[in-house]
């Protein structure tokens, strides 16, 4: 047979100093105690149905809601109340009455099972409130340092738009100088232009007629060489003795080939051998230096221009990759490098080769190509402004475009990075841009995920950071990293976990997610009951 | 947990990562064809009806327990040596060795339980032509006949069962090496990938046929991933039953998979009957039928025109080594064939009440901080569980009885952490053993001599989990003890009373070995790996039981969990199907699966819920738990490289759809609590397939999508996925079914539609049954000790309706040693429902007591009394005219008690 359990409690309220007895049914809180009334029939608290009195904690569930039995593991739906004086009161499912586990710290219920509980509410609550007062000044710390963070968001918000807005307009300058830039390198390089032209064009003729005189010159040298028997005719069995000038190449010169060379005659003499030797002079060896190859002649056309390449930026339609470098390594605001690699202009003075080299330019040309230089550094170096400029709009605007937060709370943390170290690894979030985990000892980085959103829960999404797309794991997801954050006096990563294989959780504690502070005054001191 | 899968792991298997990304599936090439085993390949070419074998009834000597026979082989002369045996309980053995092998063959020890029981036999008449035993009861006869050689079991006129009718009789005996030996046919050496199988001992292959006339029904010979109902396996591979640790298997094929049980039965609506193949060598079953390929219809015209031949299955069991001893059990009922079994190889090991609760595991809890927020989760959703698991992670590098000390620093403080909640812990110890001279339990084995060796004499390596890895030598005595004695308190560091243990990879699992196990040719003392492969997994877990059944002097049930099996492996614990994965097909298989168990003596098992590779969808999570909660053993379980998936990470509806199903599960307990107790009195299986209660009813012959929990409780569990209604076959003229959760009333022998949500589990209670339920659920089965009973009385419709109520402590051996349990008995009929005491002798307090009896089916009585100690009170009730049920309120008497409540 089972027992009655017992119907009443007493519950000792110490705020007063004097014990004051409150009797109700066992589990139920204050606040419901008006609808249990000794004697009379309880009605279930849905209305279901109506009991005798006797039947409420009688340790059989009557009421659908389980209402009849607050203190008793009778309805699998139903729920005990704990007083828990000292401490917080709190509901327990009835599942956990007497299930020999002390689930309330006034041991009320585990009344009947046996389970040796020790009433550890007084030390809880001091417990608690150590803690809550603890987190409570952190809180009112956190919230101070967050009134400032929001205070120097707000201001470096306002310089940076303020920035903005004068680099703008510095930029509609410089665009302006970048034009007037323009015109002036166009306007100096014409004249240049012209001037080396003409330069070229008397060194070619210059050129073309010192070629002539040295062919005359071999062709002169050449005839006597021929013409053996120095008769002053070259015959075509004098000829003949040249094979290399065998037409078809088939290894004889015969005589017929020969007089072909020479144009059906017999012999020739030096006036008229120039038509010979227009046939023979590109195969023609020079008895006195047989072997080697007669100097090919540069052709005129080939004769390397001076290269001045000064009329494009360095890096046309570049833009776009530096904006992907931007977003890889974010900390290079300003793209210093560029200047490590713009080319040095060449002037064409020192840039010529061979026994030909180009006469210098004339004085005048070299004035004019000087001012042309001088304008095309002066474009380059305001193009060169206008770009810097725009990058730095542009990481600006990008800065400005980030949620960080409904009071800006969260700027201070761009650009800025924060490491844990563990047995294994040093990880290293770096807000708003990505977070990485390197071996403690060596090995290479692993990327777990770059910036995607805020998504705390929907009352406030700003407690949750999700970083994704991180490196891909052997059959299975893209790394990935969700950042809890919690109200801190400083800005740490405190714990990092990988509670499935590749997703990572971060618990990372920042003032700019306190809260104003509750009021002291709401801790539990144990007589909220009246 | 789990094959080898990982590349960057050390093991070196064949896998490669392309292939297991771009098909899941098991990869066929790692696992040989009956054509690439080369006895199989030798013993399948032989042709039907040309038996060499010759009894010589001149030899003939009988005694009082067995009868001895020689038979020659025609074409080479050697002699065999035949033995028949009648055993007790309508058993026949039947024992064939050479008669003068070159060298001993293997017997397989430690599975009977006993040297079965005999009973005379005695000649009813002889001639040249063979001899006619009496099998004593019932007109039951076994014919041997001479030439061929043949024997025929019949009852009456009837055949019940021929050995060696089809003349496959085939036994290579052992022999010298010959040159003129053909190398092609594998008889001393075989090569399969890069492995070569050395056989010193040359051929050693043995097989036997059976005949089964009037038999269209084989089932069982697990395990594999296919139907309840055996298929032929003309023009395909044999059933295959070699312990392996196959990598994603395959589902609906013979090939093997991580446990042997060469046991079949074979059903029809007369008679239920088994054979047992004893024989731990690689073992393949082939199954033909002269029905198989034909339609109902066809069948049916067959019999109009009365031209119909008898139906017939024809079985071949082929085994690699050993010799053939064979047990034939011949029922006639379900239930007898399950008892004849059980008096060979034992029952289902009796577990521990926890055990059947809710099993939390993943590869892996990752740290004690992550055991102990899954616990509180548990708390936080008010979702029970019992155990939560540690899979191989938790170890030290692997080298298990170890704990990793950065995860797992304080494991004791864990423990008591669970023990607090009354809740209990698994931990994983494989058999393979890391080669590493600082780890105490590789240094005692070495130094013991108790690793296996390979064939050159040298402790045999492989890789596995912590690289390379001895295997110790469980065949062993000794070294069974003496891994007994490593469970010690003293000795297994961190360990407490609530700490059980999880044998996996114990095929055993070499990742770089043939077929991902042993070398065949590796030794065991004298024997060869090839001749006990099977048996391995057997050993492991057995000495892991028998350690925790030590470390408590003997007084507490252990649990232990084993991959792979052997016959007799029921007796240790419980089983699992493997890593199977997320996937709609594997929820359906994990039914077929454990029924087939469950035929063959192991009761207690499950299969991973959620699967156990890749991410189910939600629905598929919460069917598997809904499925999952009405097989033996219930746990969930996931791969390391999938998402979390506790009951709670699914929404709030999800969560509230698990709790409700795990909740469901617990208030059942004492019903699973007692078929267990049954299973392990008796051999009756716990999950049944519908033919064992209906025998007669040829509809229930293929079911295997809906199961029997007992007698009283029938489970179709929605497997389809968007399913929005399923047919459950009702089975039974002339009963009644009752939904559990309406208590709506259906009658038997129909094909019942239920239009189904995803919060619908269609569970029927048998009319003529009652069940107890503990429906006060709480965090953990031990919470739950002493809560009282509510009794579901489910009326037949004759009135009636009968069950059984069994308590004990849930967790010592006391039940056993000092019959410290109650057992009653509890009848309804003549309007008066009866609990009388079972065991008269038997003393356990409990002080549970009856808070509540649901009577269906009922009519409105005037009054209820209870009459109990000479006394009767009133008892007041309620009756629900809609469903017809009576519901007494608060008879409150104690559940150990003799007492009657009577309707008026």
């Amino acid at each position: 047979m089972t027992c009655l359990h017992l119907l009443l409690t007493l519950v000792f309220a110490v705020s007063l100093g004097t014990p004051v007895e409150i009797q109700r049914p066992r589990g139920v809180p204050l606040t419901k105690k008006p609808f249990y009334e000794e004697n009379k029939p309880f009605t279930c608290l849905d209305g279901s149905r109506t009991i005798p009195f006797d039947r409420v904690n009688d340790d059989y569930c009557d009421c659908k809601d389980g209402s009849d039995e607050p203190g008793t593991a009778a309805c699998p739906n139903g729920s005990f109340h704990c007083t828990n004086a000292g401490y917080r009161p709190m509901f327990i499912p009835s599942s956990r009455i007497n299930d020999g586990i002390c689930d309330c710290c006034d041991t009320t219920d585990e009344y009947n099972s046996g389970a040796k509980c020790e009433n550890t509410c007084k030390e809880l609550g001091l417990k608690e409130r150590d803690v809550l007062q603890k987190m409570a000044e952190i809180t009112k710390e956190g919230f101070l340092l967050k009134q400032q963070l929001i205070e120097e968001a707000k201001k470096g918000r306002e310089e940076k738009q303020g920035k903005v807005t004068d680099m703008q307009e510095n930029k509609k300058q410089l665009e302006e100088k970048v034009e007037a830039l323009r015109t002036v390198k166009e306007t100096a390089e014409q004249p240049e232009k012209e001037a080396k032209e003409r330069h070229l064009k008397a060194w070619e003729e210059q050129k073309a007629a010192i070629r002539l005189e040295k062919d005359k010159a071999k062709m002169a040298e050449a005839f006597l060489e021929l013409d053996d028997n120095a008769d002053g005719f070259v015959s075509v069995s004098e000829l003949q003795s040249h094979a290399e000038l065998d037409p078809d190449a088939d290894g004889t010169l015969t005589e017929t080939e020969v007089q072909g060379l020479m144009g059906g005659a017999a012999q020739v003499d030096t006036s008229t051998f120039e038509s010979v030797w227009t046939n023979i002079k590109d195969k023609y060896h020079s008895e006195s230096q047989p072997e080697e190859p007669a100097p090919v002649e540069t052709p005129p056309e080939e004769v390397k221009e001076p290269v001045v390449d000064n009329d494009s930026e360095p890096f046309p339609e570049d833009d776009i990759s530096e904006e992907e470098d931007e977003d890889e390594d974010d900390e290079d605001d300003y793209h210093e490098d560029d200047d490590k690699v713009l080319p040095t202009v060449k002037t064409p003075e020192k840039s010529h080769e061979d026994g030909e080299a180009m006469l210098p330019y004339d004085p005048d040309t070299q004035t004019l190509i000087d001012a042309a230089q001088k304008a095309r550094d002066d474009f380059e170096d305001s193009e060169k402004a206008l770009r810097e400029m725009d990058d730095q709009i542009r990481n600006i605007e990008k800065e400005l475009s980030f949620d960080f937060g409904p009071d800006a709370e969260f700027t201070y943390l761009y650009s800025q990075c924060y490491e844990l170290t563990t047995s294994e690894y040093i990880y290293r979030l770096c807000p708003f841009n990505r977070v990485s985990q390197k071996p403690k000892y060596g090995g290479s980085e692993t990327n777990l995920g770059t910036w995607g959103s805020w998504s705390g829960p929907e009352n406030n999404k700003y407690l949750v950071m999700k970083y994704e797309h991180g490196t891909g794991c052997w059959q299975g997801p893209n790394r990935s990293t969700t950042v809890k954050l919690t109200c801190g006096k400083e800005t740490v990563v405190t714990s990092t976990s990988e509670p499935s294989r590749c997703e990572y959780l971060m618990e990372f504690t920042t003032p700019a997610v306190c809260q104003e502070p509750a009021n002291m005054d709401l801790l539990p001191h144990g007589h909220e009951e009246l | 947990r789990k094959s080898c899968a990982v590349p960057s792991s050390p093991c070196s298997c064949s896998w490669t990562s392309s292939s297991v990304l771009l098909t899941f599936a098991v990869d066929r090439g790692n696992f040989k064809t009956c054509d690439q085993s080369a006895f199989c390949k030798r013993q399948r070419a032989l042709k039907p009806g040309q038996s060499p074998y010759r009894a010589l009834l001149e030899t003939l000597e009988l005694s009082d327990s067995r009868l001895t026979l020689q038979l020659i082989n025609d074409n080479n002369k050697v002699h065999l040596l035949l033995e028949l045996y009648r055993l007790q309980g309508n058993m026949t053995r039947v024992k064939i060795n050479e008669l003068k092998p070159l060298r001993p063959r293997f017997e397989v020890p430690d599975v009977l339980i006993a040297e079965p029981p005999t009973e005379p036999l005695s000649v009813l008449s002889k001639d040249d032509n063979g001899v006619v035993l009496s099998l004593g009861a019932k007109n039951q006869r076994l014919i041997v006949s001479a030439r061929p050689f043949r024997l025929d079991i019949m009852q009456g006129p009837e055949v019940l069962l021929s050995l060696n009718s089809r003349g496959l009789l085939a036994f290579e005996h052992l022999r010298l090496h010959k040159d003129t030996d053909k190398e092609e046919d594998g008889l001393w050496e075989e090569t399969f990938k890069s492995h070569t199988d050395t056989k010193p001992n040359g051929p050693t292959s043995i097989s036997l046929d059976f005949s089964l006339p009037g038999v269209e029904h084989v089932y069982g010979i697990p395990e594999h991933a296919d139907d309840l109902k055996l298929k032929t396996t003309d023009g395909g591979d044999p059933y295959r039953l070699y312990n392996l640790d196959v990598f994603q298997y395959e589902l609906y094929n013979p090939m093997a998979l991580y446990g042997s049980i060469p046991v079949m039965l074979a059903h029809n609506t007369q008679r239920t009957m088994g054979i047992f193949w004893l024989n731990a060598a690689e073992t393949w079953v082939d199954i033909s039928s002269n029905t198989a390929g034909k339609t109902v219809f066809g069948k049916m015209l067959d019999f109009v025109q009365g031209s119909s031949e008898k139906p017939q299955t024809d079985v071949r069991w082929i085994s690699e080594s050993g010799i053939i001893d064979v047990f034939i059990m011949l029922g006639p009922k379900p239930s007898d064939v399950f008892s004849q079994y059980a008096s060979l190889t034992g029952t289902q090991s009796f577990p521990p009440l926890a055990s059947l609760g809710y099993h939390q595991c993943r590869w892996n809890y990752n740290d004690q901080e992550d055991v102990k927020s899954v616990d509180q989760g548990f708390d936080q959703h008010d979702i029970p569980y019992d155990f939560i698991w540690l899979d191989i992670e938790h170890a030290d590098g692997k080298r298990y009885f170890t704990w990793d000390p950065h995860k797992f620093p304080q494991p004791k403080e864990m423990l008591q952490g669970l023990m607090d909640k009354r809740r209990k812990m698994v931990a994983i110890v494989d058999p393979h053993i890391r080669v590493d001279s600082g780890y105490k339990i590789h240094n005692e084995i070495t130094s013991k001599d108790f690793y296996v060796k390979n064939k050159d004499g040298r402790n045999y390596e492989g890789w596995c989990w912590p690289g390379n890895s001895g295997y110790p030598d469980f065949t062993k005595p000794e070294m069974r003890a003496w891994w007994s004695s490593m469970f010690a308190y003293d000795q297994y560091e961190g360990s407490m009373e609530n700490l059980f243990t999880w044998n996996d990879m114990n095929e055993p699992s070499v990742f770089n070995g043939p077929e991902v196990t042993m070398h065949k040719d590796a030794l065991h003392g004298k024997w060869e790996h090839r001749d006990i492969h099977n048996i391995y997994g057997l050993y492991v877990q057995m000495a892991t039981a028998e350690g925790q059944t030590q470390r408590s002097g003997g007084v507490e049930r252990p649990f232990v969990l084993t991959r792979a099996f052997f016959a007799g492996s029921q007796r240790y614990g419980a089983v699992w199907t493997g890593d199977n994965a997320a996937e709609w097909d594997h929820l359906k298989i994990s039914i077929p699966m454990c029924l087939s168990l469950g035929l063959v003596g192991v009761s207690f098992c499950g299969a991973d819920v959620g699967g156990f590779f890749k991410n189910p969808s939600t629905e598929l999570l919460v069917r598997w738990y809904q499925t999952g909660a009405y097989q033996p053993f219930f746990r969930a379980h996931a791969h390391l490289d999938t998402t979390r998936r506790e009951p709670w990470l699914f929404g709030p509806e999800n969560t509230a759809l698990i709790r409700e199903v795990i909740r469901q599960r617990y208030a059942l307990l004492p019903y699973w609590y007692q078929l267990l107790y049954q299973a392990h009195k008796t051999g009756m299986p716990v999950m049944r397939p519908l033919w064992v209660d209906y025998p007669k009813d040829t509809a229930t012959f293929t079911i295997d999508d809906e199961f029997l929990i007992g007698s009283d409780l029938l489970v179709h569990p929605v497997t389809e996925e968007g399913s929005r209604g399923v047919t459950a076959y009702l089975p039974g003229a002339g009963e009644v079914w009752y939904d559990v959760h309406t208590f709506q009333k259906h009658n038997g022998a129909q094909n019942l539609y239920i239009p189904v949500t995803l919060s619908s589990i269609p569970v029927f209670q048998r009319g003529g049954s009652i069940i107890p339920r503990k429906d006060r659920v709480r965090r953990s089965s031990a919470c739950m000790e002493n809560d009282p009973y509510t009794l579901y009385v489910a009326l037949s419709p004759k009135k009636f309706a009968e069950g059984e109520l069994y308590i004990d402590d849930g967790h010592s051996l006391n039940y056993d040693t000092k019959k410290e349990f109650i057992h009653r008995s509890l009848t309804f009929a003549n309007n008066a429902l009866t609990s009388s005491n079972l065991c008269p002798d038997c003393n356990f307090l409990t002080s549970s007591w009856i808070e509540k009896v649901l009577i269906l089916g009922a009519s409105k009585p005037s009054k209820v009394l209870l009459k109990m100690d000479g006394k009767e009170t009133p008892v007041d009730f309620e009756f629900d005219t809609s469903m017809s049920v009576l519901t007494l309120r608060k008879p409150g008497m104690n559940a150990g008690a003799d007492w009657t409540l009577l309707l008026q």
